[in-house]
C-alpha cells in the first residue's frame, strides 16, 4: 500500500478540551505529529506574553496545530467528502497544511520577529523543504508533496478552495485560536457555534460557502473575533509585557555590537544579533531557552538589561497612557523624551508607543489593497452574496479598522524621587501621572 | 524611535505623490526587496504581496498629520492619494534617512501604473523560483488578471533597471 493511503491499525485520539477528541488514521499525520519540529511547538506558547496577563492562557502552538488539523479533517471527511466540487486527492494536501501552518513560529514570535527582522513563514517554509524529518514523511508521500503543502501555507498553491480552509475570514485556524484561547484564558467570549458553521459550509471551486440558514452562526463567529481581539489579544497588560520584551533583545542586541562582555554567553543569540541564522540555529531557539537567558541576564552587569529582565521576569510591568497620535501628542512625546534623558532614564527602552489594530471583517473593493476573500453565503435559489450584503450586523463593522495607540512607561522609576525629583514630578505631570 | 515611520513619509516625499493604495504597497514592498531598509512584513494575500503593518503605518502617519489622504473617484470605485505635509517635512527634517539611491527607484515606480507594479512585486515574491515556474504561478494566481507572457517579459527586464539604479546605494 501506498504511503500517503496508509491507515492506523487502530485510530488513535487526542483529548483535547476543545474538540474532546483528535482523531487520528492516516500513518502520514501520526508520523508527522512525531517529528521533533512538530514536537518543538510544544515549547512555544499560542498566545506569547498574554499568561502574564490571564495566568491559563499556557497553552502550547501544538495543541493549537492539533485543533487546526482536527476542523480540516472535519470538513473534508465529514462535510465535503463526496461532493462534486471536492478533489479527495487534495484530502492528504489540506490535512498535513492544517497541522504544520504554524511549524515556523519562534518563541515569543511577535517581539522575536521584530528585533531580528525574522519572518515564521519563511521558517514554515524552510522546515517543509529543507532537511529536517518533516520533510522526509513529506518526502515519503511525493516528490512534490512537500512542496505543494509549503505553497498552500504560503497561500500560492493553485487550488484557492484548500488554501481558503487554512487562510480566509472564515478558516480552520481562527476558529481554533479563537476556542481555544476563549477556553485557555477563561474569558466568556470567543465562543460561536462550529458544529452548526461546519454543518452548513459547502465545496466550491475557488473558496467553501455557508448555507444562508447558518448566516447567524457565522454573525456569532465574526463578534466572538472581534470581542476576542480586543479583550484578550490586544489587552495593555500584555502589550507592556511585549513592549518589555521586544526590549530586552534590543538591548542584548545592542551590547554585542558595541563589543559587551557577557557575564551569561548568549550562544544561542549569536547568529540572531549577526543576522546569519541558519534553520538549526533556528530549530534550536524556544521559550524555554529564552527565559533561562532572561534569569542569566537579571545578573548582568548593564543595568537596563537587567532591569528589563528582573522586569519581566517577575511581572514588574510598564504602566500605559492613552495616546492618540496627532501634532501635539508627537510633541509632547519629544518632550516627554528630552526630560526622560535628563532624568537619566534611557527614553529608547523606557518610553514606547505601541499600536494593536484590527479589520474584523472586510470585503474586496475594486481599486483597494485590503484584498481579503470575503465570506460568502449561498442562497436557497442558488444564488452567492458577499456577507455584509445579508448581515446588518456584519454591515455595521465591514471594512471598519479600529486601532489603539498606547505609551508605555515605567511609573516605579518615575515615582522614585532619591534622584532627579524635579525632573520626574516634570514628566509625571506630563504624564499625569499620580504621585 | 519611529525611523520606519520616517522611511514611509520619505518615500512619499520623494515620489511627490503616491495615488492608489494598491501602489504604495508595491512600490514598497518592490523598495524592500531591491534591499533597501524598509521592515514592513509582507504575506502574499489572494491577489499578491500585501503589508498590513504598512497599512497601519499609514493610517497612524495620516492620524499624525504627517500625511495626507485624499479619497478620490475614480471610474467605478474610489482611490486614495498620499502626499507628505508640512507637519512631515517638519518630521522628516529632524529624522535621519539615508537613502539616497531610492529617489531614482521610487520616482521610476511612481511612474508606473499599478497593475504593472503588481506584476513586478509577485515575480519579486517568487525570485526563488525558475522563470518558467514565475510564469506558471502568475498565470495560475493572477488569471483574472491576464497578463501576457510579454508582459511577464517586460516585469523582468525592468526588475533589472531597477536593480541597476539601486546599485549606487550599494543595496543590491
Amino acid at each position: 500500500m501506498e504511503y500517503s493511503a496508509e491507515k492506523l491499525q487502530e485510530e488513535k485520539v487526542f483529548k483535547d478540551p476543545v474538540h474532546r477528541y483528535i482523531h487520528v488514521r492516516d500513518r502520514v499525520i501520526w508520523d508527522l505529529i512525531g517529528t521533533k519540529e512538530f514536537q518543538r511547538l510544544r515549547r512555544i506558547k499560542q498566545l506569547g506574553t498574554t499568561y502574564l496577563t490571564f495566568h491559563g492562557a499556557e497553552h502550547s502552538r501544538l495543541s493549537h496545530s492539533l485543533g487546526v488539523y482536527e476542523i480540516v479533517r472535519r470538513i473534508v471527511d465529514d462535510v465535503f467528502e463526496g461532493r462534486p466540487e471536492w478533489k479527495p486527492e487534495e484530502r492528504l494536501l489540506s490535512l498535513c497544511a492544517a497541522l504544520l501552518h504554524d511549524l515556523g513560529h519562534g518563541p515569543f514570535s511577535h517581539s522575536f520577529e521584530k528585533v531580528f527582522d525574522l519572518d515564521h513563514e519563511h521558517f514554515t517554509q524552510q522546515i517543509i523543504v529543507g532537511d529536517t524529518e518533516v520533510n522526509k514523511i513529506l518526502l515519503r508521500v511525493g516528490r512534490d508533496f512537500p512542496k505543494k503543502v509549503a505553497e498552500v501555507i504560503a497561500k500560492t498553491y493553485k487550488g484557492k478552495l484548500v488554501v481558503s480552509l487554512i487562510s480566509s475570514q472564515i478558516d480552520a485556524d481562527r476558529m481554533d485560536y479563537l476556542q481555544r484561547d476563549a477556553y485557555f484564558t477563561g474569558v466568556s467570549y470567543g465562543h460561536f457555534d462550529m458544529e452548526r458553521l461546519l454543518r452548513v459550509m459547502r465545496p466550491r471551486e475557488e473558496h467553501a460557502v455557508i448555507k444562508q440558514s447558518g448566516m447567524h452562526a457565522v454573525e456569532d463567529y465574526i463578534m466572538s473575533r472581534y470581542q476576542m481581539y480586543w479583550q484578550v489579544y490586544f489587552h495593555p497588560v500584555t502589550r507592556s509585557a511585549e513592549v518589555i520584551l521586544t526590549k530586552i533583545l534590543h538591548r542584548a542586541k545592542h551590547l554585542y555590537e558595541a563589543g559587551y562582555e557577557f557575564a551569561q554567553q548568549p550562544h544561542h543569540f549569536y547568529s540572531l544579533f549577526k543576522g546569519e541564522v541558519t534553520l538549526a540555529d533556528y530549530l534550536k531557539m524556544d521559550e524555554a531557552v529564552m527565559l533561562y537567558y532572561f534569569e542569566a541576564w537579571e545578573e548582568e552587569n548593564d543595568a537596563i538589561l537587567k532591569d528589563l529582565c528582573t522586569r519581566f521576569m517577575n511581572r514588574k510591568l510598564f504602566k500605559y497612557a492613552e495616546f492618540h497620535p496627532s501634532n501635539s501628542q508627537m510633541n509632547k512625546l519629544m518632550e516627554l523624551r528630552t526630560l526622560f534623558k535628563k532624568a537619566g532614564i534611557d527614553p529608547d527602552y523606557y518610553l514606547v508607543v505601541d499600536s494593536s489594530s484590527d479589520l474584523p471583517y472586510d470585503f474586496y473593493r475594486p481599486g483597494e489593497e485590503e484584498e481579503r476573500l470575503p465570506i460568502h453565503l449561498l442562497k436557497n435559489n442558488g444564488e452567492i452574496r458577499e456577507l455584509s450584503r445579508e448581515s446588518e450586523i456584519v454591515d455595521a463593522i465591514s471594512g471598519k479598522r479600529r486601532t489603539d495607540h498606547k505609551l508605555y512607561y515605567p511609573a516605579d522609576i518615575l515615582r522614585d524621587e532619591s534622584t532627579k525629583k524635579n525632573i520626574k514630578k516634570q514628566i509625571r505631570t506630563l504624564l499625569e501621572l499620580s504621585d | 524611535m519611529f525611523k520606519d515611520h520616517a522611511n514611509i513619509i520619505n518615500a512619499i516625499s520623494t515620489a511627490g505623490e503616491i495615488s492608489g493604495r494598491k501602489k504604495l504597497q508595491k512600490i514598497v514592498y518592490i523598495a524592500k526587496k531591491l534591499s533597501f531598509p524598509f521592515h514592513e512584513k509582507f504575506q502574499f494575500h489572494f491577489y499578491g504581496p500585501y503589508s498590513e503593518e504598512l497599512t497601519l503605518r499609514i493610517e497612524e502617519l495620516c492620524e499624525m498629520g504627517y500625511l495626507n489622504e485624499v479619497k478620490e473617484k475614480k471610474a467605478g470605485y474610489y482611490q486614495y492619494c498620499y502626499s507628505i505635509t508640512d507637519a512631515g517635512q517638519d518630521f522628516l527634517s529632524i529624522q535621519e534617512v539615508e537613502m539616497p539611491a531610492l529617489e531614482a527607484c521610487l520616482l521610476d515606480m511612481n511612474e508606473q501604473n499599478a497593475r504593472f507594479l503588481e506584476l513586478v512585486s509577485t515575480v519579486l515574491y517568487f525570485d526563488t523560483l525558475e522563470k518558467e515556474e514565475v510564469t506558471e504561478k502568475i498565470f495560475t494566481l493572477k488569471s483574472k488578471q491576464k497578463y501576457t507572457p510579454e508582459e511577464i517579459e517586460e516585469a523582468y527586464k525592468y526588475i533589472d533597471q531597477l536593480k541597476t539604479k539601486a546599485k549606487p546605494n550599494g543595496c543590491f
